[in-house]
């Protein structure tokens, strides 16, 4: 333990909080953004065209069994050399589209797995109440099937806290980049990568604790069954 | 065409790398969750403690950083080498995933029911046999789903290798874009296919060990 210097890590602890505010702005984007992309692959499921729903959903299979370090640059550098449609996008823009669509993937399962969970009745019911479609999903099914996953999309919350230091390859300045560049200026990299496991252990660890409370308050209420996905909490948790 | 002609043959030298690191963390990984998911069900407090320890400290930070800091930090800390990046890769893969799983291995068997314990002692097993003949054969199905699934989450994460210089397929698919970045799609497009193609054999095994954990149960 000889090499482990307080002085260097007490200077490297300011500096790298610098990049606490991106890194937690750039896991609400991505989030935010896969919250509402994960409908798409939801509905996607839905199409009666069994060609069309079939092509989309290897699409979807080919995204989740990707690395997303590679969907990253496929966004950041190959995105604007595609001849027609491609244009440059900050780095920050192509995180969010990368992680955002990656995570999108996951979180349409958990969508699907509250739809599943939705009592037959209830569909039958809207229907012979003659509801349109349109409000058969927004009055009946979808209130019924989204507070359910809510801990299930907090768990996705805190692995996309994890996954977005990955968007530092591509140049965005979040801890871990604040780290590495401090590292590059000092030739001292245990300090401050020491200091980003510490801030991740310290945002990440009281949330999973919260959203473990969370699941048990939500199993009470909601106790018949569960959606099918969410017995085993750590499937949630599993990171790419 | 000819840019995937031009590409390929590259990129394929990155395969063998990333095989051996998907490999050696999925064997490692495997290893860690069934070490660190019985410590956690040991009656030894301080064995327990420990593993409780390492198992909330990979999950509670993020792959990329446990990389860095084993590949850093490490040999700065305690004056060790780990001997290559090899190394520093396999590790900070199948401790991180090793860690997830072992929560699967451990719930798994804390879910077995309880009279099947009970069970076992009523025909006078040891707490050996118990575990090994009535338990875990038991868990073990329940396991299955979620280890197919790992087995994707631990390909997509070999990627990360060639942050530290490893010469895996991204890793020449970075050297083709930087040489000429009017390729970059190309190039990218076809790592991904890469991966997908090693992907697909974990899908269909996942697929099977999902059926297999559901053959023979009543479904509730």
């Amino acid at each position: 333990m000889s090499n482990w210097s307080w002085d260097i890590f007490l200077e490297a602890f300011p500096y790298v909080l610098e990049g606490l505010g991106i890194t937690i702005g750039l896991t609400i984007a991505c989030y935010l953004f896969a919250l509402v992309f994960g409908f798409i692959w939801t509905f996607v499921r839905r199409i009666p065209i069994k060609l069309i729903r079939w092509v989309l959903l290897w699409i979807m299979e080919f995204i989740r069994s990707t690395p997303p370090l590679v969907q990253l640059f496929f966004i950041y550098y190959a995105w604007p050399m595609v001849p027609g449609i491609g244009m440059t996008l900050s780095p920050f823009t192509s995180a969010v589209l990368g992680l955002g669509i990656h995570y999108s993937t996951y979180i349409g399962e958990v969508y699907r797995s509250g739809i599943d969970s939705v009592d037959k009745g209830q569909w039958e019911a809207s229907r012979a109440l003659n509801f349109s479609t349109g409000k058969k999903w927004t009055k009946i099914i979808l209130p019924q099937a989204i507070p359910p996953t809510i801990p299930m999309l907090g768990n996705y919350l805190i692995i996309m806290f994890k996954e977005v230091p990955l968007a530092s390859t591509i140049g965005v300045v979040g801890i871990l980049q604040m780290a590495n560049n401090f590292g590059a200026e000092n030739w001292r990299y245990l300090e401050p990568l020491t200091i980003v496991a510490i801030l991740f252990l310290i945002l990440s660890y009281p949330s999973a604790i919260l959203i473990n409370k969370l699941e048990r308050k939500m199993n009470r209420r909601f106790d018949k069954k569960a959606p099918t996905g969410s017995k085993p909490i750590s499937k949630a948790e599993a990171t790419g | 065409m000819d840019a995937i002609v031009d590409v390929f043959p590259v990129l394929i030298k990155g395969v063998e790398i990333t095989i051996k690191v998907l490999l050696a963390s999925i064997v490692l990984g495997y290893l860690m969750a069934f070490i660190a998911g019985f410590c956690r069900l040991s009656n030894n407090v301080i064995l327990r403690k420990i593993t409780g320890f390492y198992v909330e400290i990979f999950r509670g930070t993020s792959l990329i950083v446990q990389l860095f800091w084993l590949y850093y930090a490490l040999p700065i800390l305690f004056g060790i080498e780990i001997g290559s990046d090899f190394w520093a890769g396999v590790l900070a893969i199948s401790l991180n995933y090793g860690a997830y799983m072992s929560e699967i291995v451990r719930s798994s068997i804390l879910s077995v029911a309880k009279g099947q314990s009970e069970a076992a002692t009523a025909l006078n097993m040891s707490r050996f046999q118990r575990m090994r003949l009535v338990i875990f054969p038991q868990a073990v199905r329940m396991m299955l789903p979620e280890f197919g699934n790992y087995l994707i989450l631990m390909l997509k994460s070999t990627s990360l290798v060639s942050l530290i210089g490893m010469t895996d397929i991204l890793y020449y698919g970075d050297i083709l874009r930087s040489s000429d970045l009017s390729q970059a799609p190309t190039v990218y497009l076809l790592v991904l296919v890469f991966y997908f193609i090693i992907a697909l054999p974990f899908i269909w095994l996942t697929k099977k060990m999902e059926s297999a954990s559901k053959k023979g149960v009543a479904s509730q």
